[in-house]
């Protein structure tokens, strides 16, 4: 928890909530007729709305980007490392709006909100979403916010397939677009992750079928473990060695099952802590969310056909260690978008810390992407 | 990739004379993007550059100039057949692992290739070599032989002769000094006199 709060965060923030009541109809074919979004704004919008930033999140993130909520936080919003006053992404010169996907545990609603037809929660009920949905959601949003134009879009890993989405379904609405540390779609062995991630919380005996807010209970173990491969993904081989080794938790092994090494430590403390803020449907949802993302598929597989009418300028950036989305992925993204002639910049920043990367401060890539947020602050400052 | 002095880009005007207007253009081992700063103000060309130093991606960035990270030596397989009007090559032949490869996958992608690289034939270096015994330093090849990133330096009569081997045909040869003169001596003994070469070449 901070004494005082650090002059280059946005501070304390309050979340908000907004509502909608026009039918959004969904790709799965079922429909919601009223849905809530929660999001946070950091930053001033200006007089024409033309300096409005949206950030989309990843897997097991939230609206909650940046700043504090009180002074007794632990820790700020997800990407402090990028959001604030004199930042990458400046809030002394933008209006910075991030929201909480539908399906999410945050606020927005989700598998935990209750089901009006049912008056109980959701659970296993709720209808499946995707990234096209969620695209359709925040376009809605953008409405209401009364923001024509984004300045940009912005999203790493699962937030970056938003951006491409943005791109294909609304083009006349972005004019710059961020994508780090992403693909345009998951591998057979990152859908497998995904696999093995589910099926240890459908496994869980406290998991009754996706009902356990009826039960009382929270599938505790299947989440934990949920996490705990899924950060091992997060993290490179190189990375581990370097923050773990061998090293033991006590001086010396046990012969049993305890934690004796550090990394085991560290993994269940990761996934304890996990199931304290995530629910586990959501986490179902935004694990198939990503496995379904393929919007090519649409364009006879064709990503550059896919990506044909995009306008933004764009910048991708992936992560040399990155194996659960390798640069392979990113530069999928980079040929479609130079097969259209669209604007773009690639950067492939060689780091040991794997897919986590996206989140933190790591002077080149912060170097990169500030050379091309400083593009924006003039286009907004003349 | 670019390891040339780079206060003296003397191979740079000429190539923004010999671009047609309008053209789409990749510019290999674009260094800090000034060639297609220049040919995107003089030219209004639209492009790529490519380039390996993170360094020179934040300039390039900075310059307003498209900018793909990319080792040369990896090979161009991201680029499909036939998509360029030129692509360019400054001072970054010499440097790559297998130039005669690189030369073809030049052609391979644009209709028409552009390549500079310091002229090993030059007299200082050749008086260097005799008399000195050593290895050459000079202004455009200011770098000791061990620590030099020029690993296939060439003499302009070696590169023709490449491209004579590859079926490439050479349109056009220009020879300056570092200070982007040309002289009577130079045209009539470019490989003696010239310090940097520029060709245009195509597909024959």
């Amino acid at each position: 928890m901070p004494d005082t709060l650090p002059e280059n965060s946005v501070g304390l923030v309050t979340a908000q909530t907004m509502h909608f009541d026009v039918p959004l109809a969904l790709a799965c074919g079922r429909s919601f007729d009223n849905y809530d979004i929660t999001y946070e704004t950091y930053g001033e919008l200006n007089s024409d709305h033309s300096n409005a930033i949206l950030i989309c999140h990843a897997l097991s993130s939230d609206h909650h980007a940046a700043g504090y909520h009180s002074m007794e936080d632990r820790k700020p919003g997800w990407w402090e490392t990028c959001i604030g006053p004199g930042k990458v992404i400046d809030t002394n010169h933008f209006f910075v709006v991030c929201m909480n996907n539908l399906g999410g545990c945050k606020g927005s609603t989700g598998p935990a909100s209750t089901n009006p037809e049912t008056n109980k929660p959701y659970g296993p009920d709720f209808p499946i979403v995707t990234v096209k949905d969620w695209v359709e959601s925040q376009a809605r949003f953008t409405d209401k916010l009364e923001i024509k134009t984004w300045l940009a879009i912005i999203g790493g890993s699962l937030g970056g397939m938003q951006v491409l989405q943005w791109n294909i379904d609304f083009p006349e609405r972005i004019k710059h677009a961020a994508v780090i540390a992403a693909a345009p779609k998951l591998t057979a062995q990152n859908i497998g992750f995904n696999e093995v991630a589910r099926q240890a919380i459908m496994h869980d005996v406290d998991f009754h079928d996706g009902r356990y807010y009826e039960h009382d209970t929270v599938p505790r173990r299947g989440l934990m473990l949920a996490r705990m491969l899924g950060h091992i993904t997060y993290l490179s081989d190189d990375a581990m060695r370097e923050k773990f080794g061998r090293e033991l938790r006590q001086g010396k092994i046990s012969y049993g099952f305890d934690v004796d090494f550090q990394v085991e430590s560290y993994l269940r403390y990761q996934g304890e802590s996990f199931v304290d803020r995530f629910d586990a449907n959501t986490y179902l949802l935004m694990t198939k969310a990503l496995d379904y993302f393929d919007p090519a598929a649409d364009f006879d597989d064709d990503l550059s056909k896919a990506l044909s009418h995009a306008q933004a300028n764009f910048l991708v950036i992936s992560f040399s260690s990155d194996w659960r989305f390798a640069p392979e992925r990113s530069r999928e993204i980079v040929k479609a978008l130079q097969n259209n002639n669209h604007d773009v910049s690639y950067a492939e920043v060689v780091v040991p810390h794997g897919h986590d990367a996206f989140l933190m401060p790591i002077n080149d890539y912060l170097d990169v992407f500030g050379a091309w947020m400083g593009h924006l602050v003039k286009e907004v400052s003349s | 990739m670019s390891t040339f002095n780079n206060k003296v880009r003397p191979d740079l005007q000429t190539i923004c004379e010999w671009i047609k207007p309008g053209s789409r253009v990749l510019d290999l081992g674009c260094g800090d993007g000034t060639l297609l700063a220049m040919l995107k103000k003089e030219r209004d060309v639209n492009g790529y550059g490519l380039e390996i130093e993170i360094s020179n991606i934040v300039k390039c960035v900075n310059a307003n100039v498209n900018v793909i990270q990319a080792d040369l030596n990896a090979g161009l397989s991201d680029f499909d057949d036939n998509t360029f009007s030129y692509v360019i090559m400054t001072q970054a032949l010499q440097a790559v692992e297998r130039p005669d490869r690189l030369l073809n996958d030049m052609l391979r992608i644009g209709s028409e290739g552009i390549v500079t690289f310091p002229n090993f034939g030059h007299i200082r270096s050749r008086l260097q070599l005799f008399f000195g015994g050593h290895m050459p330093v000079t202004k455009t090849l200011p770098s000791k032989w061990f620590n030099t990133q020029n690993i296939h330096l060439c003499t302009l009569q070696d590169f023709e002769t490449l491209c004579a081997d590859n079926k490439i045909k050479i349109v056009q040869r220009t020879v300056v000094d570092h200070n982007h003169r040309s002289s009577f001596l130079m045209k009539l003994f470019p490989n003696l006199f010239g310090e940097v070469a520029i060709y245009r070449i195509q597909r024959k």
